[in-house]
């Protein structure tokens, strides 16, 4: 029962491309909406349920792609074995960082990881040896998943779509767990956490971990699905695109972090006929959403359905009280 | 019965021959994706004038093999990442048939893999060699590269028998891709670099790194970018009393320039397309008329002329050529024809491309300018 809403996301999912083969929306739009599913749900765990903010989830996004980028085009490793690096640095990083980082609160949070998102920006693009510089690297070669490769629209849309499903029942999980009660517990009260015997720290460095592998994963998936990766792709401006996704689809709820994701990579593509005026409609849309349902969309659209019912229940039930009296 | 079938019959003739105007009547759509907003949007806005002043101008004639042509337009405001997104939505969503574009390198070498792989042809108008180099099937580019800049300046550094060089440059893509150019083809033309500066785009001041330059016993400075900064370091220059001979890259050759370095610009040297010193070539030029009627056209619309909107004349001319020869829009077929463009009078230069050779360009394109009197002159 825990998991109806994920099966009937992922039968959703599984039926698009069906219904609609080699169409642009699903296969080019879904393919980076599932990329941007994985990266929210993923920076979810750490905001939503750990309480944590990241303004540089970007650079560990980078680092998956950079990994996976580098290691098939000038080393000729294999694209699993070089995600599995991409994973590890990225994981090794994060836990580096997390007991330092996380020590901090609020604002000053929020500035270390954005300095740290501009630091692995600046080297992706100094770095211009290993990286390509600000021009990138191109024509990495296709993800070749144990003798298939994953080469056109329909079999990307696949994988991602996997990849996704996995996150989001990787997400479901965790936060049902022992981990996802105790990160629950800090976030209300650190102090009380603590009391209760929970290891506070210990706790959101695991997530801190957990949240960057997520991000590394969707790179490495990015990297080859593009066939080619630049610094602009990594940028501050990303991050920060992340975060609006979490609270505008509904913070401290996986399908929140998802819908978020899918709603704002839709309202991009649906944007861009309007041109110059894009920029504009869309700050206008996420001003709306976040004065008429602050808790975003997901969770406040679907609490004023549960509200809604209620309220037509109980005037039932009324209804019926009075007809039990009149007769 | 009968009848019933006669008028089916008729009804389906009437249906095909309508399908069959509707086709013959469908426009050719060009796909283009530039960098009209940021700051190389000096370098997109004029290509994009001049992509739809051209194809107003081949409508208005009657289109192409009687069919009209439609350009679908994308801003990437110089962001790669956008660039490839923009290309997926030309290719997928507005099928177009052919693309013309990437204003910068950035935004090119962005989109090539997934040309290649949709098998589109694409006419780039940035710089970079990286983008013909290697040849890629579907690829081909109309804009002087930067290999090409770098041994013109170290051609004419020959003939003034400089040796010592001094580089400062800056931290864009095209400034990189310069360096790496440059910092590659020294040698052969035996120049040493005694210095290899380099500054922030986004800096107001380089004084720093000219001081560092000025210790040195260079001869001559090269400065390779565009934009803002390669004026502020011309002014530095002059500023630090440095007397040195300055060479700037083709990113600077626009008035803009000109006028954004004042004085200092004087006698500032650089390579730069025929565009910009039209009135100056002698009549027997071949490129003379074709220029000044492009210059003529553009102006009397638009306002001053830069050699950015002239790579975009290019482009699409050598594109509408190619699908005129194609008689059709058959994809590997206008490739075919893009890569047998010959002779082809350009505003960069005559064109003569090959299955080796995506560009088709020499170094006869370039001329040598210097910046006299708040003016071009040719100095060859």
């Amino acid at each position: 029962m825990r998991l109806t809403g994920f099966f009937i996301f992922a039968a959703s999912v599984a039926l698009l491309p069906v219904l609609f083969p080699n169409n642009y929306f699903v296969t080019v739009v879904g393919i980076a909406a599932g990329l941007h599913v994985i990266l929210a749900v993923g920076l979810n765990l750490l905001m939503g349920y750990a309480g944590q903010i990241s303004l540089g989830h970007a650079a560990f996004f980078g680092m998956g792609a950079y990994a996976s980028a580098i290691l098939t085009t000038r080393f000729d490793w294999p694209g699993l074995l070089a995600m599995l690096a991409g994973l590890l640095v990225a994981g090794t990083i994060a836990w580096l960082l997390a007991r330092p980082i996380l020590r901090l609160r609020g604002h000053y949070l929020a500035m270390a990881t954005l300095g740290f998102g501009i630091i692995i920006h600046v080297i992706m693009v100094q770095a211009t040896h290993w990286t390509g510089g600000p021009d990138g690297l191109g024509e990495i070669p296709p993800l070749n998943l144990l003798g298939w490769t994953v080469d056109d629209d329909q079999q990307w849309y696949g994988v991602i779509a996997a990849a996704m499903l996995l996150s989001i029942w990787l997400s479901l999980n965790m936060i049902d767990s022992r981990i996802g009660r105790a990160l629950r517990a800090v976030r209300g009260s650190e102090f009380a956490a603590q009391m209760m015997g929970i290891d506070a720290t210990r706790a959101k460095t695991q997530i801190f971990v957990v949240s960057a592998l997520f991000a590394a994963f969707a790179g490495s998936l990015f990297a080859h699905q593009q066939a080619f990766v630049s610094p602009d792709s990594f940028s501050l401006i990303i991050s920060v695109e992340l975060v609006t996704m979490v609270v505008l689809g509904g913070m401290a709820s996986t399908f929140g972090a998802a819908c978020g994701a899918i709603a704002l990579t839709l309202l991009y593509e649906g944007l861009m006929v309007f041109e110059d005026y894009e920029m504009l409609i869309h700050g206008a849309l996420l001003m709306a959403v976040m004065i008429f349902l602050p808790q975003g969309l997901f969770v406040g659209l679907s609490q004023g359905i549960r509200r809604g019912w209620t309220l037509i229940a109980s005037r039932q039930d009324v209804q019926d009280a009075r007809k039990a009296i009149q007769s | 019965m009968l009848k019933i079938r006669f008028l089916g019959s008729l009804l389906a003739a009437t249906l095909f021959t309508g399908i069959h105007l509707a086709n013959a009547a469908e426009p050719i759509k060009i796909g283009t994706f530039l960098t009209t907003t940021g700051p190389a949007s000096f370098l997109g806005d004029p290509e994009l004038k001049t992509l739809q002043m051209v194809i107003e101008d081949i409508n208005a004639k009657g289109g192409l093999n009687g069919r009209t042509v439609e350009l679908v337009h994308y801003d990437t405001g110089g962001n790669a990442r956008e660039a490839l997104n923009f290309v997926k939505r030309l290719i997928r969503k507005d099928n177009v048939d052919l693309i013309v574009g990437g204003t910068t390198s950035g935004d090119t070498l962005a989109v090539i893999p997934e040309v290649e792989k949709e098998s589109i042809p694409l006419i780039s108008l940035a710089g970079a060699v990286e983008i013909i180099e290697p040849t890629r099937k579907w690829v081909f580019k109309v804009a002087h590269t930067d290999r090409m800049a770098a041994a013109k300046i170290f051609e004419d550094l020959r003939k003034r028998n400089l040796t010592k060089v001094a580089l400062i440059t800056g931290d864009g893509g095209f400034d990189k891709s310069g360096r790496a150019q440059i910092l590659k083809l020294a040698p052969e033309y035996g120049i040493t670099l005694v210095a290899d500066e380099a500054y922030g785009n986004k800096d107001t001041d380089m004084t720093t790194q000219l001081t560092k330059i000025r210790a040195t016993d260079a001869q001559a400075i090269i400065n390779f970018g565009f934009g803002q900064a390669p004026a502020i370091v011309t002014k530095n220059i002059k500023q630090l009393g440095i007397d040195l001979p300055v060479y700037q890259s083709h990113g600077v050759a626009s008035q803009t320039f000109i006028d954004l370095a004042g004085g200092a610009a004087e006698g500032v040297r650089l390579p730069a397309a025929a565009l910009v010193v039209a009135e100056q070539l002698p009549d027997t030029d071949p490129q003379k008329p074709i220029l000044l009627a492009y210059k003529k056209k553009y102006e009397a619309k638009y306002g001053p002329v830069s050699t950015f909107g002239g790579h975009a004349y290019d482009g699409i001319m050598i594109a509408t050529e190619a699908l005129m020869r194609a008689g059709g829009t058959d994809k590997a077929k206008v490739r075919d024809e893009i890569e047998k463009t010959q002779g082809f009078i350009g505003t960069a230069g005559v064109f003569n491309m090959t299955p080796g050779d995506h560009m088709g360009l020499n170094l006869e394109a370039f001329k040598m300018v210097e910046i006299d009197n708040g003016a071009w002159k040719i100095v060859e």
